[in-house]
């Protein structure tokens, strides 16, 4: 029951850089132990130097606290290395909806060669890679030639 | 807090700080792009690799400091220590764009190249440090692996934009391999502290890692238009705390702050 209630208030904590989703939908949130009212909670960094990682850590450690947990301990876990494969159905939904291209899957033999991305707009497999890096480290930048809006897309990792 | 710290000069200790700090020292000089990229695509590319850089080399600093036993920080570890304390390769220190009286050297294709040869070099040794039998390292190194091979291809793809491009970019890439090329013979140098981590399973020496180096960048020049030079008699020893006449000028400018206000937060 508490553990659901850890999960729930985990739901309401944004990720700093991309606010649309949850740092429960990003697969940011590894593991939960609760004992009583003492809670423990592995959270895993996206990128080496994602400058949000400390945010993050602060911002899970308030909201659990905020829903009645206490001592609230935020431990980093690196290992296995966060991959896009961890962002849920749900957050896919959102990252689109929000306009970010979402992440196509990690397959074992790693394709970081510009890929075709379907506009987030109107849904056109007609587009161009403009920039490999983007505004975040977690993005970079596209093009649709159908509707000739700019987009960015979640890069797969 | 104000004096200068070192870290006890163990084997392992020492293997560490040498990736750290030419992590480091990459970022910083990539850094030195923000604001100033040919185009703004570069720009945001250049200091997004800086901040993965960092990120990487925040990790291993925090971990060499836990295994020093002093209890330094990675904030510590990273503005406090002196010159012939930092391990970095050579080649990372050297200037890379023409910015200021103390900074003389180089171009964007300085840039293109060394981005390459590093990522190049820290790909294979992020894979196999993957495997290291220090689990703090091995989780560091399958992350920074990730992010090595996105910085490899890029750098390649700009490599053979050069290369392949016009007369005049194709010979500034080749004054630029002439100038970084002695200084990649560090790389693959080989002492007891790479014996050590070979031996422990804690990484791999360097020297093992010359032969696949190699393949990857002759993979590359060859699209490039550009041969692999001839090994050259000298070799650089920065890994051993010796440095350039760059290093001292480059630590003034990235320690300044801390040295001035010493535990500054902001």
């Amino acid at each position: 029951m508490s553990l659901a209630r850890a999960w729930a208030a985990l739901d309401g904590v944004p990720d700093p850089e991309v606010p649309a989703l949850s740092v429960r939908d990003l697969g940011l949130v590894r593991e939960l132990i609760v004992d009583g009212d003492a809670i423990e909670v592995f959270v895993t960094p996206t990128y080496s130097g994602c400058p949000a990682t400390e945010v993050i850590a602060q911002n899970v450690h308030d909201a659990l606290a905020a829903a009645g947990f206490g001592p609230v301990t935020v431990t980093q876990r690196r290992a296995p290395a966060w991959t896009t494969d961890w962002i849920s159905d749900e957050g896919r939904r959102k990252l689109h909806a929000y306009g970010i291209a979402p992440p196509g899957a990690v397959s074992n033999a790693i394709h970081i060669r510009p890929r075709q991305v379907a506009c987030p707009r109107c849904n056109s497999r007609d587009t161009e890679r403009l920039s490999a890096f983007g505004s975040t480290a977690c993005k970079s930048l596209y093009r649709c030639l159908g509707c000739r809006e700019p987009f960015e897309h979640f890069k797969a990792l | 807090m104000t004096t200068s710290i070192a870290l006890e000069r163990t084997p392992r200790v020492q293997y560490l700080l040498r990736i750290a700090d030419t992590c480091l020292i990459h970022a910083q000089r990539l850094a030195e792009w923000c604001g100033h990229g040919p185009v703004l695509e570069e720009d945001i590319a250049l200091t997004n690799m800086a901040l993965d850089l960092m990120g990487q080399t925040r990790a291993l600093l925090t971990h060499a400091g836990r295994l020093d036993g002093n209890a330094f920080d990675e904030d510590q570890l990273a503005f406090l220590r002196d010159e012939r304390d930092f391990f970095n390769l050579t080649l990372v220190e050297q200037p890379m764009r023409r910015s200021s009286a103390h900074a003389p050297g180089g171009d964007f294709a300085d840039t293109v190249l060394r981005n390459f040869l590093l990522a190049s070099w820290l790909q294979l040794l992020w894979q196999q440090l993957a495997d290291s039998s220090d689990a703090e390292v091995a989780g560091i190194a399958a992350k920074a692996l990730k992010e090595a091979r996105y910085h490899q291809q890029h750098a390649g793809d700009w490599v053979q934009r050069l290369g392949d491009g016009t007369e005049e970019s194709a010979a500034r890439l080749r004054a630029a391999l002439g100038r970084a090329w002695p200084y990649t013979q560090e790389m693959f140098e080989h002492d007891g502290v790479d014996e050590a981590a070979a031996a422990s399973g804690l990484g791999p020496a360097r020297q093992a890692l010359r032969e696949a180096w190699q393949q990857a960048v002759a993979e590359v020049f060859a699209a490039a238009g550009l041969a692999l030079p001839a090994a050259t008699p000298f070799v650089s020893t920065g890994t051993l705390g010796r440095h350039s006449e760059h290093m001292g000028f480059m630590l003034a400018e990235m320690q300044v702050l801390q040295r001035t206000h010493p535990g500054g937060r902001w």
